[in-house]
């Protein structure tokens, strides 16, 4: 093929993919989409102990919590469904979240004092998981007793329910639900996840 | 829907060059913030199946016209690019004798083979976003490429391509 002909080659001077640029184009965005009230979910991923978490954030506070294991795209695409479609990577939002996690993983916070956005989760399940802040850093309850708690002894297998489908693991400590013969059971982010959260709060 | 997030990433790049073809590069910037900001804005209301290339260039196209506007009213003109475009190695550089020559076409002309060539959009869109008819929309792009070929220097581009 004859190079001087194609337009392709001829328009080749305009690189097709200019990262610094784009870079740069993509933090004014997400400026400019926080500051004109159009930034519906702003995430970022943060790098810790149990791996890759996503976290994502609305105008109203953290709404969710993403374990890799539980595939980040899809709680975006999630999050794109049932809050907004409007969602960019956009880290500055998610700066005192980002924090107080580090803190918390590197053994310096023992709670969270961050405005939680609870629109993902309805009825018994979010009265599950507004009862486990009320679990202390470093103690557990088993399902059982968390079930007694929310007024539905009998609802232990609702309650496992609701802690596996936790949009705000570790902020929301279901981590700290274990089974009554003290194994740790299910979790979101995976059994070995658990483990190492429970074993950081007795450390 | 897809997060928007996904949109910038797939079409940002393309959204880049159609501004930085159209407008060179002082003002491509603004233009795509303007088109992103706007797409943003308006993206809940897209509908299923829409052809998001065709609608980003549709609003690049506009905010292209504003921003070109905005600049006409600038009160200090900005200045000529140097006969000898730099190349300093900055990644973001991109070859202004490009530039020259695509500045040196009629607007439509320049815009055609942007949409065409760099978005990939065909002469019936580009006719609407330009007015007038299809074939007029595919002369407007093969005249100003045949022009491209003349004024662009070909070690330049041959060179780059490779």
């Amino acid at each position: 093929m004859n190079t001087a002909q194609d337009p392709q080659h001829l328009l080749a001077a305009l690189p097709a993919d200019d990262e610094p640029a784009l870079a740069r184009l993509h933090d004014r965005l997400a400026d400019r989409a926080e500051r004109e009230g159009i930034l519906d979910v702003a995430y970022r991923t943060l790098d810790t102990p149990v791996g890759s978490l996503l976290i994502a954030a609305t105008a109203r506070g953290l709404v969710r919590v993403a374990f890799a294991v539980q595939d980040h795209d899809a709680a975006l695409r999630l999050l794109a469904d049932q809050v907004s479609p409007r969602v960019l990577h956009a880290p500055v939002r998610l700066d005192a979240a980002s924090r107080q996690i580090e803190e918390y993983f590197t053994g310096r916070r023992t709670g969270f004092d961050l405005p939680l956005d609870w629109r993902l989760s309805r009825g018994f399940r979010r009265d599950v998981l507004s009862h486990l802040p009320d679990i202390g850093y470093g103690r557990t309850e088993t399902y059982a007793q968390v079930a007694a708690a929310t007024g539905r002894p009998r609802a232990v297998r609702a309650v496992g329910t609701a802690c596996a489908t936790n949009p705000l693991p570790i902020v929301v400590p279901c981590h700290r639900v274990v089974r009554s013969d003290g194994t740790p059971g299910g979790y979101a982010g995976g059994p070995e996840a658990k483990r190492t959260l429970l074993a950081l709060e007795t450390g | 829907m897809q997060p928007f997030e996904q949109i910038v990433t797939a079409y940002g790049p393309m959204v880049l060059r159609v501004c930085r073809a159209v407008l060179g590069p002082e003002d491509a910037d603004d233009a795509w913030s303007e088109t992103f900001v706007a797409a943003m804005r308006a993206y809940p209301g897209l509908p299923a199946g829409a052809n998001v290339e065709a609608w980003l260039v549709t609003i690049a196209h506009r905010k292209a016209i504003d921003v070109t506007r905005a600049a006409a009213r600038r009160p200090t003109p900005v200045e000529a690019l140097p006969e000898r475009p730099s190349r300093t190695g900055r990644p973001e550089d991109w070859d202004g004798d490009l530039w020259q020559a695509l500045r040196g076409l009629p607007a439509k002309q320049r815009q055609a083979v942007a949409y065409h060539y760099l978005a990939g959009l065909p002469y019936k869109e580009i006719a609407g976003l330009l007015g007038g008819s299809t074939d007029a929309a595919r002369r407007a792009a093969a005249d100003g490429l045949r022009t491209l070929r003349s004024t662009y220097p070909a070690t330049d581009h041959e060179e780059m391509a490779r």
